[in-house]
């Protein structure tokens, strides 16, 4: 059956779970719960949430000169990163689009990506033509949980003591009941919470130790993007893509100065010529947060303009929705840089162009645990 | 009571007919955070869209069961769509009058809508 869609170490507890499951990168995967995304939103952001996000690629690089090989392919400082701390980081393609965004962790022996499920294939290939001296693997025998929410850390305490002394960005690696745990303390929620690299046979036992906690629910992939949203987080292939730029998404806090013109290890990166300047001398247009004013929600591909009667776009959103937790419709965008940030636009709804202002992101303050 | 294949419930009183979406849809549709009504007074089409819905998920419409006009709105919706999910059955969206109410004897009763959705 080339067409079925792959099932994941968690697809029994889904259904025990009445999960509605979705096709996302090729998986079957849970896009709500019983609770429904609204609810499942605001428990996260009050409680604890359990995401399985086993769809997303763990790669494992190993061998010497890993790190510096990685930097060719990234403008971030691979060689800086200390050993028990994680970053985020841009595969950048020549043209000075992005090709993926992830998380690269220092684990001392060897060096752990966790990248986007549906580029995990692609990304693979660009990580082996860039390390020919180095092992890189995609791991498929392991699951990937994210527990987040402001009680994660007590909940998580209470299972792997370790994990409270952890810090944003550390990761460690901890045994529980002889499973080989790889956890950081990150997410993709805005909140304080971990991510949990499982083996696949004690992934299901593991997640359901986590949910016999009260104030754990099971979280889909519906609540993980207007949580992500609010957070201001961008997502691969929506406001994220080769046609986008580090610089242009706002994403040049993740360029560390050793990487920029003048550093010790200055360009050498894929789009090293664009990127430096456009971090210089400023982009063509600027990734946005965008409130409408109406109650009407703005989703990615609808056209901004800077007036209700120009027929010239300026920008487009590119992610948008309701945002649980303000209350309102929220969304993100790209708008031509020589627009004000402060200038009003108007989006085009089904015809009709409705006023929304820019703001900056994130829409909810991040509380993390520095 | 009657049902539409696009979930839609019609309620016929006195020559004006009541629409809303079912329980069904609702639950499928999942929170709603928005409602576009049509305008009071509208001559609509059948099969014509004349209702947005936004939930938290994605946009979906409503189309006019039948050829006619509409006489009220509920305009509660648009300041609380997520009276939908408290109770489908209540919140009703708009009333419309018709040419040719005849059609809807054509349409699912509770037991046949019961019999599609399942």
């Amino acid at each position: 059956m080339p067409d079925a869609l792959l099932p994941l170490a968690l697809g029994l507890l889904h259904q025990d779970l009445n999960a509605r499951m979705v096709p996302f990168a090729g998986y079957e995967m849970p896009v709500q719960y019983e609770a429904g995304v609204m609810a499942e939103h605001l428990h996260t952001r009050t409680k604890a949430g359990l995401f399985d996000v086993s769809h997303m690629g763990q790669i494992l690089v190993k061998g010497r000169g890993s790190a510096a090989a990685l930097e060719r392919l990234m403008p971030m400082s691979v060689l800086d990163l200390a050993e028990g701390r994680q970053r985020y980081g841009l595969l950048t393609l020549p043209s000075g689009g992005v090709a993926d965004d992830l998380m690269f962790a220092n684990r001392g022996d060897d060096l752990f990506l966790v990248v986007n499920g549906a580029m995990k294939h692609q990304d693979l290939q660009m990580l082996a033509a860039g390390l020919p001296d180095q092992t890189v693997h995609l791991l498929s025998d392991r699951a990937l949980l994210a527990l987040q929410g402001p009680q994660a850390e007590d909940v998580l305490a209470a299972l792997v003591p370790a994990t409270s002394q952890m810090r944003f960005m550390d990761v460690i690696a901890v045994t529980w009941n002889g499973a080989d745990l790889w956890i950081s303390r990150s997410g993709y929620t805005g909140e304080d919470g971990f991510e949990i690299s499982v083996p696949n046979g004690m992934a299901d036992i593991f997640a359901r130790t986590l949910l016999s906690d009260a104030r754990v629910l099971p979280i889909g992939l519906g609540a993980r993007d207007s949580l992500r949203l609010e957070a201001g987080m961008p997502l691969y292939g929506q406001d994220l893509s080769p046609q986008t730029t580090p610089v242009e998404a706002g994403l040049a806090w993740a360029i560390q100065k050793v990487r920029r013109s003048g550093g010790a290890r200055e360009a050498q990166f894929p789009g090293a010529d664009r990127i430096l300047a456009e971090l210089d001398h400023g982009a063509q247009r600027r990734r946005v947060g965008l409130r409408p004013e109406g109650r009407a929600p703005m989703r990615a591909g609808v056209r901004l303009f800077d007036s209700a009667t120009s027929e010239t776009p300026i920008g487009a959103v590119t992610s948008g929705g309701f945002g649980p937790s303000l209350g309102v419709p929220i969304a993100m965008g790209y708008v031509a840089a020589p627009v004000p940030s402060d200038a009003p636009l108007w989006g085009e709804v089904r015809g009709k162009r409705l006023p929304v202002s820019q703001t900056s992101l994130p829409f909810y303050a991040p509380q993390y645990k520095r | 009571m009657k049902y539409t294949e696009e979930h839609e419930w019609l309620d016929a009183d006195d020559g004006v007919i009541t629409v809303g979406i079912t329980e069904h849809a609702a639950e499928q549709l999942g929170d709603v955070v928005f409602v576009d009504l049509p305008d009071v007074g509208q001559t609509v089409t059948k099969g014509e869209e004349i209702v947005v819905i936004e939930s938290v998920k994605a946009a979906s419409d409503i189309m006019a069961p039948l050829d006619g006009d509409i006489v009220e709105v509920n305009t509660a919706l648009a300041d609380t769509p997520g009276l939908v999910n408290e109770d489908a059955q209540a919140a009703w969206f708009f009333k419309m009058t018709t040419p040719t109410p005849e059609e809807m004897e054509e349409m699912m009763d509770e037991d046949q809508y019961k019999d599609f959705i399942a």
